[in-house]
């Protein structure tokens, strides 16, 4: 049925083709081809048109600066939903069909899947991309090279170092003082119950937020030496995590609202949930789910395993690949390095859509220094800097993040409503994300 | 469908009355037969006012968060108006990007509308041939139409992409137009109301006065068949309106996004870009005024055209 369908379309389609061949000249700038072997990274020497697929809303004002800059080199946006909510699935489709866009928005954590694929484009043939390589900080980078030597998949953008968001007005009330590590966690956790409330909400979701704590725990899910995969989920400082977090649940010390939900919202702005463990651009979140709180959240660094460590987890952040089958790499490398380390570029895309910067110098941009109004004047970014610095840079992502965050989200689910634990979660997630890659063909280490 | 149900189910509903009252004149047992009948006439009314509640209260709870500022949405009753910002939050809405929102909108009715059109148009040509002439192969094309319908548009998304990828028409208004076009239902349902509506001595009589097939099928069948037709309209308006997938896989550029496909990308970002939030909810609230005006103005035909259908 379903070819006979296809040759009816088909069939519509060729008769349709020939008479539209006009609108079809100015889509895909990039050209059937898909299977250059070791791309060289040499100018064009002609004027050329990339495309850009992102789905970060103003971007296009970025894009727009340079474009006007480089008559030459002209950069077209397309955009589209989130990563996971298509975007990378139309990458992939594009891949399959030839027509993947030159550039493209790719999270950390989706890197390695491309890569395994083969999707990316190696930029390390690129010098300047080789020479970019100190301006970044060191565990961003370390995120595009996916633990190779001198191959690089992406540019890194943006980052998302965790610290604590805090209601400084309750801690202050109750004379609770800002816990610096987790122990002083559990222990304020235990006073803000008997008060009502709850220190903080565990997503049962937000599987991303899980692997920061065990980044900052100095825990790793995955590892690759180049031939094959190991799957870590429970290694020793994953499972400590795991057990801390399900103490607290057991204990009626955590809220488990699910997260990005009305009720989750309400719980911080009514007051009853008193901090969060979250990224950089949690700041952006907690103002517009929690407006009624505004002038009373402070930041803090993150609490530590050990008293006096200095380490921070990270959550997000997101790089901007160049796809197989790209024509242009030399410009379209040139354009991401660019995009994202040139002070006007970082300025605009912090303006339109709060990015904030993988580059050492980008957090010392003015807008990062000043005080934010709804965290009391604090200039929180002072805090996200100093943590960013203290992220380890050896945290290495896996080849199917989707499959593995849907069931160790499964299995948080369970665990967050007392019918199994997070450590029940992650032995799970460990066997099906084994069984994943091998039924990719991914080579697993035993 | 809930539309069409509502009105059957009523007018269902006093057939039963004179029955129950017959009955009761027919037998002494006093007040056995209106008491089932005044039963199982609020149990109807029950089910029927429990299922408007269940699909009304989604549409209640988008007006009303539509009014609210993003600050109300979650700290005041999801269910009743606080501070009513309706008109500022459309105001918002319409300026958002250089109002790419009402591009959306157009996009939409162009991609439904005139999609429909044009599908109805080739669905009638279709089933009118199919039903009115006899030729070798007849019921096997019918029949592999039919098959088509049973086909998911969605099992077919990726496919379509790889074909157009082939023609370099993805990310252009063909990529979308030209799958809607094709409704293998609507030839489906051409087909019967041909035979049904189109007497097979009224198309001899044009042919006897001398006009050709193709002005008989403009001139005389195609208003005989018309409520059909609308019928056929509607369902691939709705259709392609609510066809989510094909944009998602074809479509890269905003401006050829229609409204659904616009703001489920919204959607997938307010985590990070909260502000949007707020345009999502009226942009859903604004996106099903064209729906439903469509229905309140056809909706009179298309029962007609149901019921042809359904006597066939």
């Amino acid at each position: 049925m379903r070819h006979t369908k296809r040759a009816v379309t088909a069939a519509l389609l060729t008769s349709a083709a020939l008479a539209l061949t006009g609108c079809a000249a100015g889509g895909a700038s990039s050209g059937g081809g898909g299977g250059d072997a070791a791309a060289s990274c040499e100018p064009a020497g002609e004027d050329v048109t990339l495309t850009f697929t992102s789905w970060i809303p103003g971007i296009e004002d970025a894009v727009a600066i340079w474009n006007e800059e480089n008559p030459d080199i002209q950069v077209e946006v397309q955009t589209g939903p989130s990563g996971n909510a298509g975007t990378y699935q139309n990458f992939f489709n594009q891949l399959e069909a030839g027509n993947a866009p030159d550039l493209g928005q790719i999270e950390y954590d989706a890197l390695p899947n491309f890569r395994v694929q083969d999707g990316l484009v190696n930029l390390g043939a690129c010098e300047d991309v080789l020479a970019a390589e100190d301006q970044f900080l060191d565990w961003t980078w370390g995120q595009v090279t996916l633990g190779t030597e001198d191959e690089v998949y992406g540019i890194p953008q943006d980052q998302g170092p965790m610290a604590l968001f805090y209601r400084s007005d309750l801690f202050e009330q109750a004379g609770i003082e800002v816990p610096t590590t987790w122990e002083e966690y559990r222990e304020a956790a235990v006073t803000i119950r008997e008060q009502g409330g709850y220190i903080t909400n565990f997503s049962q979701t937000d599987i991303n937020q899980f692997a920061g704590f065990v980044w900052q725990a100095g825990g790793q899910w995955f590892a690759n030496d180049g031939d094959a995969w190991t799957v870590e989920l429970t290694s020793d400082e994953s499972m400590t995590v795991a057990e801390y977090w399900q103490d607290l649940i057991e204990n009626d010390l955590v809220s488990t609202y699910p997260a990005w939900t009305d009720e989750w919202n309400n719980a911080y702005n009514s007051g009853e949930v008193w901090t969060w463990n979250s990224a950089v651009w949690g700041a952006n979140s907690i103002l517009s789910g929690a407006p009624d709180t505004a002038g009373n959240w402070s930041v803090a660094l993150a609490p530590q395993w050990n008293e006096g460590d200095a380490v921070a987890g990270n959550w997000g952040g997101s790089s901007i690949a160049v796809f197989n089958g790209t024509d242009h790499l030399y410009e379209a490398a040139k354009f991401a390095l660019w995009l994202n380390t040139s002070e006007e570029a970082l300025t605009s895309l912090n303006e339109t859509a709060q990015i904030y910067p993988a580059t050492e110098a980008g957090l010392d941009l003015p807008v990062l220094k000043e005080g934010v109004e709804f965290y009391g004047g604090q200039p929180i970014y002072d805090v996200f800097a100093e943590a960013a610095a203290q992220v380890s840079p050896d945290f290495v992502w896996g080849p199917t993040m989707t499959q593995t965050y849907a069931d160790v989200s499964d299995g948080f689910k369970a665990a967050a409503s007392g019918s199994s634990t997070l450590m029940e979660a992650l032995e799970k997630g460990q066997e099906s994300t084994i069984k994943a890659l091998e039924a990719q063909s991914i080579p697993v280490a035993e | 469908m809930s539309t069409a149900i509502g009105p059957d189910a009523t007018s269902a509903m006093p057939a039963v009355n004179p029955r129950g009252v017959d009955r009761h004149g027919d037998m002494p047992s006093v007040g056995r037969g209106p008491r089932e009948s005044i039963l199982s006439r609020t149990g109807a009314m029950l089910v029927m006012a429990v299922f408007t509640l269940y699909f009304l209260v989604p549409i209640w709870w988008l007006l009303v968060a539509s009014t609210k500022s993003r600050g109300d949405l979650f700290s005041t009753n999801p269910l009743w108006f606080a501070d009513f910002r309706l008109f500022e939050n459309i105001g918002a809405l319409l300026a958002h990007r250089d109002g790419v929102y009402l591009k959306w909108i157009l996009n939409s009715l162009l991609y439904a509308g005139l999609g429909a059109v044009v599908a109805t148009i080739l669905a009638a040509m279709c089933g009118y041939a199919l039903a009115k002439y006899r030729f070798p192969g007849r019921e096997t094309i019918f029949n592999i139409v039919l098959g088509g319908v049973l086909v998911p548009a969605t099992a077919l998304a990726l496919p379509l992409f790889l074909l157009f990828s082939r023609v370099q028409l993805t990310d252009t208004f063909w990529a979308v137009f030209l799958p809607s076009v094709v409704s293998p239902f609507g030839v489906y349902l051409s087909r019967v109301f041909a035979e049904a509506s189109v007497p097979d001595e009224l198309l001899e009589a044009s042919r006897l006065d001398g006009a050709g097939e193709i002005r008989t099928f403009f001139t005389v069948s195609i208003r005989l068949m018309f409520p059909a037709l609308i019928t056929v309209f509607l369902f691939q308006f709705v259709t392609i309106w609510n066809n989510f997938f094909l944009p998602l896989i074809m479509l890269r550029s905003e401006e050829l996004f229609p409204v659904t496909y616009g703001l489920y990308a919204w959607n997938s970002t307010v985590n990070q870009f909260p502000e949007l939030r707020t345009y999502v909810l009226v942009g859903s609230l604004l996106s099903i005024i064209p729906l439903i005006i469509t229905f309140l103005l056809l909706q009179r035909y298309w029962r007609t055209g149901l019921g042809t259908g359904a006597l066939k």
